[in-house]
């Protein structure tokens, strides 16, 4: 009883304001999102944490010495936990993590890579909004903790990059996706709902503690 | 006496619930920390970020618990609070839980999170250089207690420490000085730790004791009353006044977000008056096994 009431209003965060987007995005795509929007992302997206992060924000490796194309796709900050079954690799357990440790690195990795959206939670700082404002991206906030129902969004694990070198947590892994929910949380226009949400949690604080 | 092999037996026992803790810890949350997320979904406004965010939360503490897997990618740092009775041996306990830490990571699994600060490689098995965290206390009887919280990470960089006075707050070495010291926490934790968040607040005289106790308030049940009137009516203020931030579940606005403040009091140093502030996420994970040991 409990579980067919849950499954009707989760399925409601599929058709409430909900677009569907497919990768990689262009430019146009981009530009139609906007903050509030809830998504279901569809198409190839990589994994990409702290390591990964520094990695690419200093060796500056060409687009060819990638693994993938990353124009338009989603970075994920993600450290997933993956199983090695016979068939191939399986996603165990797959949500965000904490976006704004990679701050420092962001902004170079969108501009020289072109991606079009990073996804993780928490937000990001004033550096990367203001990157997602010249190159055209978005920041995607998905659900944190939410990791065996974002990992059954995954369809297929494509491929794994710098496995041996990072190990699993902070490999980059190609993830096919197939409805992966998402809330745009900064865009392209330079908004974001962390700026307010934060200026607002400021004055209840002031107020509370005056 | 007891002989050699019995205690092989019991050892192999042992290690085999504690695998099992790790399971149930990793994969299912306590009944009180799901019955206030399943509040806080009834009270969130339709069609917003908090209700969409809470629904995905509710449906993903099913789904892990039907199918075994663990709720969060991130199983955490392994944190075991012991209480052992008197004269049981604690460093065979210690490989015990060593053994079976490598044997949950690789069996539920677990992801792997010890990293050597030196070499900044990770063991792959999730122990290491005070990994996992252990804490040992004696007491009488013959029952063995084990509390296992899984921390993660997100939360636990959240977390603050306080040293009062604070100017910044103007928050002075009294209970209400405690008070906006919390505030500030949370609001300088945002959505960062995966709020709804349960808090514990420690208060004392020295930094290593207060960051202990904070932390140990998040194994408290969130129905259960603080045993000095005082603290359980600052823990009931704050609460309230921390769901008037503004930040939300997953920090996207709305009225959750905290669903339980626990504080604990040592003595302090007349000069000295610490406040630690630990963040937990919604996804509070502890589990506890007792074990009869013989005398």
């Amino acid at each position: 009883m409990g579980n067919k009431k849950l499954k009707v209003e989760s399925s409601k965060f599929m058709v409430q304001r909900t677009k569907t987007i497919k990768l990689p995005l262009t430019k146009a795509d981009v530009l139609k999102l906007n903050v509030g929007d809830m998504v279901l992302i569809n198409g190839l997206i990589v994994t990409g944490r702290d390591k990964l992060h520094k990695f690419l924000f200093n060796e500056r490796p060409s687009k060819k010495q990638l693994p993938i194309n990353l124009k338009g796709i989603i970075l994920y900050h993600c450290g997933p936990i993956i199983k090695k079954a016979p068939d191939g690799y399986k996603v165990v357990a797959a949500g965000p993590t904490t976006s704004m440790r990679v701050e420092i690195y962001e902004h170079r990795i969108i501009s020289e890579y072109g991606l079009g959206g990073v996804m993780g939670k928490g937000g990001m700082g004033n550096q990367t909004l203001n990157t997602l404002k010249e190159n055209g991206c978005v920041y995607l906030h998905t659900i944190g903790g939410g990791a065996v129902y974002l990992a059954d969004r995954v369809k297929k694990v494509v491929g794994v990059w710098k496995l041996e070198e990072f190990g699993s947590t902070e490999a980059m892994w190609i993830f096919e996706v197939k409805d992966f929910p998402a809330i745009v949380t900064m865009d392209a226009h330079g908004r974001s709902l962390h700026e307010k949400i934060e200026k607002k949690s400021y004055h209840e604080l002031k107020r509370l503690i005056a | 006496m007891i002989k050699k092999y019995e205690i092989i037996i019991n050892m192999l026992k042992l290690l085999d619930a504690i695998v099992e803790l790790y399971r149930k810890a990793a994969t299912s949350l306590p009944s009180d920390i799901e019955a206030a997320l399943k509040y806080s979904y009834v009270i969130e406004k339709e069609e917003t970020n908090a209700k969409a965010a809470l629904s995905v939360i509710l449906e993903n503490i099913k789904i892990a618990r039907s199918t075994g897997r663990p709720l969060c990618q991130d199983t955490g740092i392994p944190v075991f609070y012991i209480k052992a009775p008197i004269g049981y041996d604690q460093l065979e306990l210690k490989k015990v839980i060593f053994k079976a830490t490598r044997v949950a990571t690789n069996k539920i699994p677990l992801r792997a999170n010890a990293v050597d600060v030196l070499t900044d490689r990770n063991s792959c098995d999730n122990t290491g250089i005070g990994f996992p965290i252990m804490y040992f206390e004696e007491i009488k009887g013959n029952k063995l207690t084990i509390d296992l919280m899984l921390k993660g990470a997100g939360c636990e960089n959240s977390g603050q420490l306080y040293r009062l006075p604070f100017e910044e707050l103007k928050a002075e070495r009294d209970l209400e000085g405690v008070r906006k010291c919390a505030l500030d926490a949370i609001y300088k934790a945002q959505g960062k730790g995966c709020p709804p968040y349960i808090i514990g607040v420690g208060i004392g005289g020295a930094k290593d004791q207060v960051t202990r106790l904070a932390k140990e308030q998040l194994l408290r049940n969130l129905k259960e009353t603080n045993k000095y009137i005082v603290l359980s009516e600052l823990e009931k203020r704050l609460l309230k006044d921390i769901n008037q931030l503004g930040v939300g579940p997953l920090g996207l606005g709305g009225k959750t977000t905290a669903i339980g403040v626990k504080i604990g009091v040592n003595h302090r140093h007349p000069a000295s008056y610490f406040v630690d502030v630990s963040v937990c996420c919604w996804a509070n994970r502890r589990a506890r096994l007792t074990w009869e040991t013989k005398s």
